[in-house]
């Protein structure tokens, strides 16, 4: 129950696009079509539930103050804190290759249709923000940072989509001309995220 | 390697001004470029952390590009992105750390945002389409000007937020809160907006920004 209710908050109360604005460069510039930003979305889920644990793994037996204890007794007080942004970057860097090579090989359908966003989600912020996230929250279990992985990654993809189905529709309405393209995709998110406030406090 | 010789191109040549002066309105990272959108929404509730994360992105900006531009020659062309990520991720643990240091309380306010410089898309942006290309000096400037065209932004937005916001005074970095809306207004009723503290509002002073740029220079409009 603890689990569902910080997969729904993560969905829906703390939303990556509306509440933290992560993942905004990709979500402005790929969110023209709903074809292909359900395809990034569905990525981002996918590497994002990969990289949350890993890193949590990483940052909770070598990172943080005291992880090393496992080493022996002379290392308890290490504290290599300082190299997380480093280590969750290349993880994530080479995270993504590992999952390209893997679903080109397993699954060339999944590939064809995934392919050219997985190279793009290294240098997405949703995903080094998702580990940031869970390393500044200190979720203690392996289980807590999978679904807050999954949750905050779903979560970035029904904002996606959202926001292109209304971009797809919007085409067509008379937008003042200095406000096309970009500046009403920011309104629009600014209007949805006021939407999505009205999901604040809600507990399972 | 080419005999003639070159005159030397002054420090401050019109080319190298343009450099700086062009983020700030043509070739703006974020209402034109569309670079670094993330980070600049999100600390722009008050003004002080925002003026912290401007100087934190200019100084990775402008050294991250010169260091680049150094390296370019010998970077191999198929591991530069991960060369590029290396170089970010050092300035940014540098910059972190400093701001542990010397303002602890803005970096809690920051959190997270300090880490995501990192993918921060001005960076890697800058140095894949100036750094790679062009000379150490150049590419400072061109960091520089990037930096603090993002900046311009931040503050602008950090601004308008704080000063509609119900405290309607400014937290200015160095000088302490200075009171914006006077105290003669709230005593005849006027209340400040409690949607500029809220994450929404960034995105619509942002919208507007790009409106009034828009409407001013038509090239840039779209259609």
């Amino acid at each position: 129950m603890e689990l569902f209710n910080l997969f729904i908050e993560s969905i829906f109360i703390e939303n990556m696009v509306f509440m933290y604005f992560i993942g905004m460069c990709s979500y402005l510039a790929v969110s023209k079509t709903v074809k292909t930003s359900i395809g990034l979305g569905i990525a981002v889920v996918f590497v994002q539930i990969i990289t949350v644990p890993v890193n949590f793994l990483v940052n909770k037996y070598f990172l943080v103050a005291g992880a090393l204890s496992w080493l022996g007794p002379e290392y308890a007080d290490v504290d290599l804190g300082f190299l997380s942004f480093i280590m969750f970057i290349a993880i994530i860097a080479s995270m993504v290759q590992l999952v390209e090579m893997a679903v080109e090989k397993f699954s060339p359908a999944l590939y064809n249709s995934l392919g050219i966003f997985l190279p793009l989600i290294a240098v997405n912020c949703a995903i080094l923000g998702g580990s940031l996230f869970m390393q500044e929250r200190e979720y203690e279990t392996l289980a807590e940072a999978s679904v807050y992985g999954l949750g905050s990654g779903f979560g970035w993809m029904v904002a996606i989509v959202i926001v292109a189905a209304i971009r797809e529709k919007i085409t067509y309405s008379n937008v003042p001309k200095p406000l096309k393209g970009l500046g009403i995709t920011f309104i629009i998110t600014g209007l949805i995220g006021i939407a999505f406030m009205s999901f604040m406090g809600i507990k399972l | 390697m080419s005999q003639e010789i070159k005159e030397r191109e002054p420090m401050f040549s019109p080319k190298n001004m343009r450099l700086i002066t062009n983020p700030f309105n043509k070739e703006n990272p974020i209402t034109v470029q569309v670079l670094g959108i993330c980070s600049a929404l999100a600390v722009t509730v008050k003004f002080e952390p925002a003026f912290m994360m401007a100087l934190s992105v200019i100084a990775v900006a402008a050294i991250g590009n010169t260091i680049i531009s150094v390296l370019r020659n010998t970077i191999p062309s198929r591991i530069r992105i991960i060369v590029q990520l290396v170089v970010v991720a050092l300035l940014v643990i540098l910059v972190d750390q400093i701001l542990k240091a010397f303002s602890y309380d803005v970096s809690k306010q920051l959190s997270v945002f300090v880490g995501l410089i990192i993918t921060n898309c001005i960076l890697m942006g800058r140095y894949e389409a100036f750094a790679m290309q062009n000379k150490p000096w150049p590419s400072f400037l061109d960091g520089l000007g990037n930096g603090f065209g993002y900046g311009l932004i931040l503050l602008l937005v950090a601004a308008f937020r704080e000063i509609f916001s119900p405290s309607g005074s400014l937290t200015l970095p160095f000088f302490g809160t200075v009171k914006i809306v006077p105290q003669a207004f709230f005593d005849m009723g006027y209340v400040g907006n409690g949607m500029a503290i809220l994450p929404p509002m960034a995105l619509i002073s942002v919208a507007i920004i790009i409106w009034i740029q828009r409407s001013r220079n038509e090239d840039l409009q779209e259609n």
